[in-house]
């Protein structure tokens, strides 16, 4: 019997599925609309778990995300720490949140997300164009209830199996 | 947060503001090193490896949906696609008598000169891994890697002209720079003139600018710009683009000229890796070659 507390399968899949969705082609045109799914999908695990997954797993998830786009080694993973940093910090409060407010929190992990990302590139000496930076940001609030939903109910179901 | 089972039940000892503290410090020291040398290029080849799986992952629904694209298509269409590449065939086969007495002409004409011409030796297909990098710099990654012999610097070309270089390179992959990266730049000439200068990419996949040209100089639109070979990257003489706008300015020192380059950097799936003369002659050794040889 398995504990879905300490069941591994349901994070890792989800994990490996954001670093897929993050780099999977799609057309010029929504490109820049693209949303930063491993920073989302990281955020639902350190609040619903944070005692599972704290900044090692940001770092290592940055890591990974920094291979995968061929970014500056440690750029993703710095921007994920600051994200896993307040999820952990904040994670009682979020947890307890309204759905509105808890995407306002994410609104405002993801556009720091954002910014660490864009500062970075910007002391690096990278050309990095401006105002489409941010259309992440947006999408990503827009996704986060489906995200949150979604996650809740395959959790809920595997407790239910148990 | 010190729950009995958890992973983290251990570290918790450490509290929470230091961990991070620690962690930011190495990432920030992971990027100082990786900005300034080549000594990551280990690491990077390692993780590269761990996340190759999802790289293959993502571009499988692609390669699927081409192959059924091909199994599908019914015969007639099939028997006409036939037809038409064995015309183009047979045509590129009468250029290609010219162009080899053409070759050896050039080289005798060049010996005279005693100047050495660079010409592509080898050429290895990579396939485009359908993969998007980052959405705002103009690079892809390629199927090949180490193993390949691919190296830092090496030249890309498509069927119609210079596509990029070789900007990393991991154990089973490599990244690519196109030539219409805002941090690329092609010493190109033009092909009518003989007129040397620099192709700047614009980030746009379709436009190269050539800022380093006076509002006298002899380009117009319609100009072929051919690589020069400069700068020992490209070989010489493949097409970079072609001219499309020249706008002068009478208060402007410089003019302002757009290209659009030659190679189809939006649509390619398929690159060719060149390896020059030389590079073959520096490295018979490398056992890697052996295997690219076809």
């Amino acid at each position: 019997m398995r504990d879905p507390d300490t069941d591994w399968i349901l994070p890792l899949s989800t994990f490996v599925l954001a670093l897929s969705l993050s780099v999977v082609p799609l057309p010029e045109m929504v490109a820049a609309f693209r949303p930063d799914w491993v920073p989302l999908v990281m955020i639902y695990w350190a609040i619903v778990t944070p005692e599972r997954f704290g900044l090692l797993t940001a770092m290592w998830l940055g890591l990974a995300a920094d291979t995968l786009s061929g970014s500056l080694l440690g750029q993703h993973a710095l921007a994920m720490l600051v994200v896993g940093y307040l999820c952990l910090r904040f994670h009682l409060r979020i947890r307890v949140f309204p759905v509105w407010q808890m995407s306002m929190s994410v609104f405002f992990m993801l556009a720091i997300y954002e910014f660490a990302l864009f500062w970075i590139d910007g002391v690096a000496g990278r050309t990095v164009p401006y105002v489409e930076r941010w259309a992440p940001v947006i999408t990503g609030v827009l996704l986060w209830p489906l995200i949150l939903g979604t996650l809740d109910r395959i959790r809920q179901d595997n407790k239910a199996r148990v | 947060m010190n729950v009995p089972g958890g992973i983290d039940g251990g570290r918790a000892a450490v509290p929470l503001g230091l961990r991070f503290l620690l962690l930011v410090i190495f990432s920030l020291l992971l990027m100082f090193v990786d900005n300034r040398d080549d000594h990551l290029s280990r690491l990077r080849q390692i993780f590269s490896v761990a996340v190759y799986p999802i790289q293959i992952t993502v571009s499988l629904p692609f390669k699927a949906w081409q192959m059924a694209s091909v199994s599908l298509s019914d015969r007639v269409s099939l028997l006409d696609q036939n037809t038409q590449l064995r015309n183009e065939q047979l045509h590129h086969r009468v250029r290609l008598q010219r162009m080899s007495a053409l070759e050896a002409e050039n080289i005798r004409l060049r010996a005279m000169l005693d100047s050495s011409p660079r010409v592509a030796d080898r050429v290895l297909v990579a396939e485009i891994l359908a993969v998007d990098l980052d959405p705002y710099r103009q690079r892809f990654s390629i199927n090949r890697g180490l193993g390949d012999g691919v190296y830092v610097g090496q030249a890309l070309l498509d069927a119609n002209g210079i596509a990029g270089q070789i900007a990393g390179v991991d154990t089973f992959t490599s990244e690519a720079i196109l030539i219409s990266d805002a941090d690329h730049a092609v010493p190109v000439s033009v092909n009518r003139n003989g007129l040397r200068t620099i192709a700047v990419g614009t980030g746009d996949s379709r436009r190269l600018s050539l800022p380093y040209l006076t509002n006298s100089a002899d380009i117009e639109s319609g100009d072929l710009l051919v690589s020069s070979g400069l700068g020992g990257v490209f070989p010489s003489g493949y097409p970079v683009g072609q001219v499309v706008e020249v706008r002068r300015q009478p208060g402007q020192l410089f003019a302002e000229v757009i290209a659009e380059p030659a190679a189809e950097l939006d649509r390619d799936r398929e690159v060719l890796l060149v390896w020059t003369a030389e590079d073959i002659k520096q490295s018979t050794e490398t056992t890697g070659l052996a295997e690219a040889e076809q």
